[in-house]
């Protein structure tokens, strides 16, 4: 491949590499820093508004280790709705980690206090304020933050170990940068496939196009059917005002979609049949007041559509959360977030969250705790495997394949056709909510058909194009992934519904892990030996 | 979509330039920024956050721009709504951060639908 066209090339060194600037990014940072490691972390966008946390609230899974039962009754909660999937073992660590953690935040993020001076709670941060306190926090460790800086491959030493990274800096003319590390951290988020879901626009599943590329595997990535209420044509997927919604078609009629765990299929069903209204009446007059201070951007597309939501019916949608309210990610070898390759650990929506989250949604409460423990854990092994194992330029193979470098011979290809191939086949409701085996046939043949045209044709491109194929091959491979797992699990277990398999089967309380690029293997995995502690459950 | 940067309350300072996580705007040699990729815009709301100044509008619509009106936008005391009330900068001691409520609505909410 020309590199003239490219233009100069920035090297750097340094001893971890955190790809990604959302909450697992910088919590990882922070804790690879605090191990005395010189930390470069790279973000697509910017760090501190880049990435789900960043436009949302989230609320950390929370239990003190007083009283006792405290941990245990909320472990014993998620293993309800996990379904077999989840592992007490590891939801013990992240409430812990989790409990420990989120107070030393206080010097850099404003924890509300009551009357008494007494913070009122650790656990529900706001997005823009969590991320704005994160990144201070980490440039005061010194860690070096390179925004507008996508990372588009991983560079791997002679024996695999990956031993850096390569990306654009998009807002330098897409001029090339390239970072020799110690051990490298894939924090860059899960993807909602290009939905309009809040904060998610970057998140392209490039964690798991890249820990793939290094030989990684995925895990969950059937569990991709998540989705959240907004109002049409809005982004605005934040859910508490709409536990007091009611439902409405067109006629005026009431559907019936109770808050609990069947809303989402009813409003989708309601919604294939036609437009859905929505009140929000029921909303508690005090919490309507207060509504602006507790979720500020909530109000904010009423208010520029001029719509009074407490008392007129506005019409709303659902948006796919894919891997970000759903599970799947890039399979967790070892308890320090390894990814099973040398010098590659994952963290955050980069990861499968199965382990803790199960088969349900881990949106709400789990995931971010996820999001903070494993960066954490993934921080502190990077820079004790940077202490053994310097950074070094001599060697370095660069992993990028589709996209990137085409195994046939290059020519024009249209990254935005190849997003809508992909949104065509995981946004539809009666593809990807409700499943069927000859649905995901379909979907597999479409997808199949993109991919080998991407993969042979697409590349040799510079700059923030080379960018746009990038996210289009990593948005095809997530899809694949999770459209091959949903396809293997004959069942319906937590989100993932088949309606040609509607009961849970026994037997499929395993693993899917897929792997692959031109052909897409799936295989089971057995479930780690429940440890004496789920008997408590 | 973004759809305004209001020249007159803008300070050039291209903090939105720094923020945007989607690369939406490119700065001028003189003057304010100008919004070169709108088609890349989230709808995230969050450059409105960061500017002091009160000089973006990011319209609701993430599908398409809805050619809001600056005399309109301007005249509706719109311009600022997020950032006042997320108590930033110079609001920080009238609009507390009451996030932490959020828990108690849905407990009530779970408490109602029984
Ligand atoms: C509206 C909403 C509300 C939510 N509420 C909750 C909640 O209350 N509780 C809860 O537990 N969970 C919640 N979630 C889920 C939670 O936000 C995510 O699990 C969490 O943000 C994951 O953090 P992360 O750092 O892995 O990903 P993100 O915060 O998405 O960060 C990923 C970052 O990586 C960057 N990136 C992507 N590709 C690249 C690349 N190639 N190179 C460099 N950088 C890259 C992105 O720009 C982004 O900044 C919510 C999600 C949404 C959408």
């Amino acid at each position: 491949m020309s590199r003239a066209d490219w233009g100069e090339e920035e090297g750097l060194v340094a001893d971890v590499l955190v790809i990604g600037g959302g909450m697992a990014g910088a919590w990882a940072a922070t804790a690879a820093a605090r191990e005395g490691a010189h930390v470069v972390l790279v973000e697509k966008g910017y760090c501190g508004t880049s990435g789900a946390t960043a436009a949302a609230g989230p609320g950390h899974w929370w239990a003190p280790p007083d009283p006792p039962e405290a941990r245990a009754n909320a472990i014993a909660q998620r293993q309800r709705i996990a379904f077999g999937l989840g592992e007490p073992d590891w939801m013990r660590r992240v409430l812990d980690e989790t409990w420990r953690l989120l107070p030393t935040l206080a010097q850099y993020y404003e924890f509300p206090k009551d009357d008494q001076g007494k913070v009122r709670n650790y656990r529900a941060l706001r997005g823009p304020e969590y991320m704005r306190a994160l990144r201070q926090q980490i440039v005061d460790l010194g860690v070096v933050v390179l925004d507008h800086s996508p990372a588009l491959e991983l560079l791997a030493h002679a024996d695999g170990a990956i031993g850096g990274a390569a990306g654009i800096r998009t807002q330098r003319g897409g001029s090339r940068w390239r970072i020799a590390a110690g051990a490298v951290i894939l924090a860059a988020g899960g993807t909602s496939f290009r939905s309009h879901l809040l904060g998610s626009r970057n998140n392209t599943g490039d964690g798991y196009l890249m820990a793939a590329e290094a030989g990684a595997e995925l895990s969950g990535m059937e569990f991709t059917a998540a989705y959240t209420v907004a109002p049409q044509h809005s982004t605005m997927t934040r859910t508490m005002s709409y536990a007091f919604a009611d439902y409405f078609d067109a006629d005026g009629r009431q559907i019936d979609a109770p808050f609990g765990p069947d809303q989402t299929e009813r409003l989708a069903q309601a919604l294939l049949a036609g437009p859905v209204y929505c009140s929000l009446a029921r909303l508690p007059e005090d919490v309507q007041r207060h509504l602006p201070t507790i979720s500020p951007n909530v109000m904010l597309p009423f208010a520029r559509w001029g719509i009074d939501p407490f008392r007129e019916r506005f019409e709303v949608t659902l948006h796919t959360d894919g891997t970000i309210r759903g599970i799947g990610g890039v399979r967790v070898r070892s308890e320090d977030c390894g990814a099973g390759i040398p010098g590659l650990y994952v963290a955050g929506d980069t990861a499968s969250r199965e382990l803790v989250a199960g088969a349900s949604s881990g949106g709400g409460n789990v995931n971010s705790a996820w999001a903070l423990s494993s960066g954490t854990w993934a921080g502190r092994a990077a820079a004790r495997r940077a202490r053994r194992v310097p950074a070094s330029f001599g060697g370095l193979k660069a992993l990028g394949g589709a996209g990137l470098r085409p195994s046939g011979r290059a020519r024009p290809a249209s990254a935005a056709e190849a997003v809508a191939a992909v949104q065509a086949e995981m946004h539809p409701y009666d593809k990807n909510l409700f499943r069927t085996g000859k649905g995901l046939a379909a979907s597999r043949r479409a997808l199949d058909a993109v991919w080998s045209d991407l993969a042979a044709h697409a590349g040799g491109e510079g700059g923030t194009a080379a960018l746009a194929l990038r996210e289009a091959a990593a948005l095809v491979a997530s899809a694949r992934w999770s459209v091959a797992t949903a396809e293997a699990r004959t069942e319906t277990r937590g989100m993932h519904r088949r309606l040609d398999h509607p009961a849970l089967d026994a037997d499929l309380t395993v693993r899917l892990i897929a792997s692959g690029f031109d052909t897409v293997t799936v295989r089971p995995e057995a479930i780690a030996v429940p440890s004496p502690f789920e008997s408590v459950a | 979509m973004i759809e305004l940067i209001v020249a007159e309350r803008c300070t050039a300072c291209d903090r939105c330039v720094e923020v945007c996580p989607s690369n939406v705007f490119e700065p001028t040699a003189a003057g304010p920024p100008v919004i070169a990729r709108p088609d890349d815009c989230q709808t995230c709301f969050m450059c409105e956050l960061y500017c002091t100044a009160d000089a973006l509008y990011v319209g609701p619509n993430a599908d398409h721009a809805e050619s809001a009106d600056q005399l309109v936008v301007l005249a509706s005391g719109l311009l600022g709504q997020y950032r006042r009330d997320s108590g930033w900068d110079e609001w920080r001691d009238r609009y507390p951060n009451e996030q932490w409520l959020m828990e108690t609505v849905f407990r009530r909410a779970a408490e109602d639908a029984r």
